[in-house]
């Protein structure tokens, strides 16, 4: 057996259960589909807004803080998955590998405290 | 799992691997549908009512009376609705909560798939979730679950970046990715548990910090209560789930606890040694049992502690009032982000110089 066949078999089982969980998933929709009674009308169907008719386009503006909130959490997911390796192989890169990593994340921290300080993090 | 194809043949191991996902996936639906009733018999305990008692003794059987009354229940699309995301964003919810289960290891050997990246994939995949209810709440073309869907995401994403230190600071601590190799690196006792980590006695402190930390933040990303401001029903009726009905709901609400099971197991795995016992007894004497037999107890040991971190955030439901959506924001930024990342910087530190991981 190559290695990259024992790799293809070592993640076969995580396709198999992805493939469960979307078949589970759909047999309960279909499940319901089949057994419950179906009904519609126009009141029923519309969106539920408190009992008013909806007033304007659900899609409407939104605060533009959580787009503020998206980039911060690639820049910092990015920073984890960056640590991810360099956690496990510690061990062999040492001190040095130890003192990189620092500098690298105080160049993040510094980054941090700037938005910090600019209001980035403020939600009244 | 190669390894085991290589040694009973491709047909034995194939259907061995098959029967071995089903039966996890059985089982694992099965205590599902009894810590739901768990969360519920908690709650009410907390407020001296009963909780549910008709159905079956004590109740027992309620989840499965659900189940079948979801099942009966109308699916209502809105009429504005985007009808493909709309039914698609509950099977990704459940499919992706699902799905991680596959690298959980149960007991010494007892994992579907025993990945050398399994927590990378964990990490992974719990960040995919997001996109459920997104997708859920934009679909509905309705003003809540489009308010309350925003909420969640910005919330998860907050959340999921402390997460994301924490485990660097177990994995550190251990070496590798491999969940088995994290819980065996715990097998000493409790006192070489991650969360007390006495044999690195220097790390206690930051350890039990970085676990308190964990522990609220899978609150947070579970959209459990106190943090559950995406679902807060006094402000956003219901947010995401507002237009949903019947089976699509009941899939978003099996994946919302597949995850809340998934995060208590990650905490047994990442800091309470896993399926190993507190105290490690009768080596000799256990080794003469079979391995299924010895497994079992280990199982019991994994349950035992998932139940009990399950029963913790039942608690938690019950008696904490719900966050403000700004405090929710501050907690993650400001204060779990820039502690998570100092306890990085002093276990590597500890670990470098102290030569853990040798």
């Amino acid at each position: 057996m190559t290695e990259i066949e024992r790799f293809a078999l070592d993640y076969l089982p995580v396709i198999l259960f992805l493939g469960l969980g979307v078949i589970l998933s759909l047999l309960f929709i279909i499940g319901a589909a089949i057994l419950a009674p179906s009904n519609p009308d126009p009141e029923k169907n519309s969106a539920y807004e408190c009992g008013f008719n909806a007033f304007d386009d659900a899609r409407m503006k939104f605060d533009v803080r959580f787009y503020l909130v998206a980039i911060l959490f690639i820049i910092f997911d990015l920073e984890v998955a960056f640590l991810f390796p360099w956690a496990v192989s510690l061990g062999t890169i040492g001190v040095f590998g130890f003192w990189s990593m620092v500098v690298f994340l105080g160049v993040l921290t510094v980054g941090f405290i700037y938005e910090w300080r600019r209001g980035a993090l403020e939600w009244e | 799992m190669s390894a085991f194809i290589q040694e009973h043949g491709l047909l034995f191991g194939w259907l061995t691997v098959i029967g071995q996902i089903l039966l996890f996936t059985v089982v694992l639906l099965l205590s599902l549908a009894f810590l739901l009733l768990m969360d519920r018999k908690v709650w009410a305990a907390v407020m001296m009512r009963k909780g549910p008692n008709v159905v079956g003794p004590f109740g027992l059987l309620q989840s499965f009376a659900d189940f079948g009354k979801f099942l009966l229940k109308e699916i209502i699309i809105p009429a504005g609705a985007n009808k493909t995301v709309f039914l698609l964003a509950p099977i990704l919810s459940l499919t992706l909560a699902f799905a991680a289960w596959a690298v959980i290891p149960v007991a010494p050997g007892w994992v579907v798939a025993d990945l050398n990246v399994g927590i990378l994939y964990l990490f992974a995949v719990s960040s995919l979730g997001v996109y459920g209810i997104i997708m859920g709440g934009w679909a509905s073309n309705s003003k809540y679950p489009f308010l309350g869907s925003l909420r969640s995401a910005a919330q998860m994403v907050s959340y999921e970046v402390s997460i994301g230190l924490i485990i660097i600071t177990v994995i550190l601590l251990v070496g590798s990715m491999n969940l088995s190799e994290i819980a065996n690196n715990q097998s000493g006792g409790f006192w070489t548990w991650h969360l007390f980590s006495f044999n690195n006695i220097l790390l206690f402190p930051v350890m039990v910090v970085v676990f308190v930390m964990f522990f609220i933040s899978a609150l947070a990303e579970t959209n459990r209560p106190p943090f559950d401001l995406p679902e807060a029903e006094s402000e956003l009726v219901a947010g995401y789930q507002v237009e949903y009905s019947s089976t699509p709901y009941l899939l978003f609400m099996i994946g919302e606890y597949l995850n809340i099971v998934l995060m208590c197991s990650m905490m047994t795995l990442l800091f309470l040694g896993g399926w190993h016992g507190p105290i490690p007894f009768g080596e000799e004497f256990v080794s003469n049992f079979p391995v299924w037999m010895v497994n079992l107890g280990h199982l019991a040991w994994f349950m035992a502690k998932t139940v009990f971190f399950f029963f913790l955030f039942a608690l938690v439901k019950a008696v904490v009032p719900r966050y403000r959506y700004d405090q929710l924001m501050r907690l993650g930024w400001k204060i779990f982000l820039p502690t998570s990342l100092a306890a990085v910087f002093l276990v590597a530190g500890y670990v470098v110089y102290a030569g853990v991981q040798a």
